[in-house]
């Protein structure tokens, strides 16, 4: 019997870059108000969001994404040539096919990397998290550029009183590779697309583009509210446990910027030590998906409050239902 | 479980979630119009009504839970 090989595993793997990606127009609530009758202050009360960032019309996905990847790479000191695997999680790159990943691998120079998407929505920096582990781990990588991008404003219906004001655009990226101890704990991931209807993409592509209507990003907002603070305690909970932790141990809490009613909600049912720093980037940065989790962590190490080498808490959550969180140390 | 029994472990959670006295939550009150609970607090207020009275309010019955009596009727009906 043949007795094929098989790539050696390591023991860890970690966060080594973080990148950050803000495009340039600021856009307040007063902007957006108007068309659905409302106002900067009852935004903020429903959403926490104070202000978020849309990209010009000359960006995209890919090129935002791009942006926060090299800067990731300049922050982990490696270079292009060396990354092995190139995953993008995003919902708004505007060809089904080819994969932003593609596109993005090409323009940082990340030659000799494999390319691909994942489609998990808000939860897809998470998703993409423990696959890096994962790939890292069993010896098939060893440096992962994964990148959250979205370009969001493309595909919001700015009439939408449930959604004009929350999403928004922009790129974070991490490098993840391997190292002598885990810097990653497991994964605690899931979907649920019997609930695929609570936020989806209406109408869908295909249709939209025969009927020459947009395809808009559509949500049942208290459904998705009680759906992300019903379960995602839980989700935070499972995270520690699996990575052998508790609370006490965190240094900061990253969860995906969906609303800051969630992030509190989850927070006060996690009881949340003090000492545990809770990212709200969402204030100045709006709900961008894929890219909100990165976006938070860059924002925390901004403001000094990002502990290299701590554990940190991420957790996404979004359409599909698909949710994933982990416990890891900051890089 | 009496009528008032739930009422006031209602205003109790009203209080706790949307910071409204709790004196103010009658059963004529509109949670939305009169005791200023906007949708997502309303969420909160139908999750925490679920672990203390244990009753399944599902999505589909949250809009119908106008005023304070609606949801305290519900909740009498559906122990």
């Amino acid at each position: 019997m043949i007795n094929l090989k098989t790539t050696a595993p390591v023991a860890g793997a970690r966060i080594t870059g973080l990148g950050a990606y803000r495009p340039a127009r600021i856009v307040t609530n007063d902007e957006l108000a108007p068309r659905i009758e409302s106002s900067d202050e009852w935004i903020q009360e429903r959403t926490g969001i104070i202000e978020r960032r849309f990209a010009g019309p000359d960006e995209t996905c890919a090129s935002m994404g791009a942006a926060a990847g090299s800067a990731a790479l300049a922050d982990a000191g490696i270079a292009a040539t060396d990354i092995d695997v190139v995953i993008v999680a995003t919902f708004t790159h505007r060809h089904a096919t080819p994969s932003a990943a593609a596109e993005i691998a090409a323009a940082v120079g990340a030659i000799n990397a494999s390319a691909f998407d994942i489609s998990a929505a808000c939860a897809g920096f998470c998703y993409g998290v423990g696959l890096a582990d994962s790939l890292i781990r069993s010896g098939s990588a060893k440096h992962v550029l994964l990148i959250g991008t979205e370009k969001i404003s493309d595909v919001t219906n700015f009439d939408d009183r449930g959604t004009a004001f929350i999403f928004a655009d922009g790129a974070g990226a991490v490098v993840i590779s391997g190292s002598d101890t885990p810097g990653i704990a497991p994964t605690i991931w899931g979907a649920d697309g019997s609930s695929m209807d609570a936020i989806i993409m209406q109408p869908d592509t295909f249709t939209a583009a025969r009927e020459g209507v947009p395809s808009v990003l559509t949500m049942e907002g208290q459904r998705v509210f009680r759906w992300a603070v019903g379960s995602m305690g839980e989700v935070c909970e499972r995270a520690l446990d699996a990575a052998g932790i508790t609370a006490n141990d965190l240094s900061a809490f990253v969860p995906h910027q969906a609303n800051l009613r969630i992030t509190n909600a989850i927070v006060k049912k996690l009881d949340l030590p003090e000492s545990v720093i809770v990212a709200t980037d969402i204030q100045h940065t709006g709900n961008t998906s894929a890219a909100s989790i990165p976006l938070a962590m860059a924002a925390l190490r901004d403001q000094g409050q990002l502990k290299s080498g701590e554990p940190i808490l991420m957790v996404g959550f979004g359409a599909g239902l698909a949710f994933a969180g982990q416990v890891a140390l900051a890089p | 479980m009496s009528q008032e029994d739930i009422l006031a472990g209602l205003a109790a959670i009203v209080n706790e979630v949307a910071g409204i006295p709790a004196e103010n939550v009658q059963m004529d009150k509109s949670f939305v119009d009169d005791l200023d609970v906007d949708s997502l607090s309303m969420v909160e207020v139908v999750m925490a009504c679920e672990d203390k009275f244990g009753v399944t309010i599902p999505d589909t019955e949250v809009k119908n839970l106008n005023t304070v009596a609606d949801a305290v009727n519900f909740i009498a009906a559906n122990k």
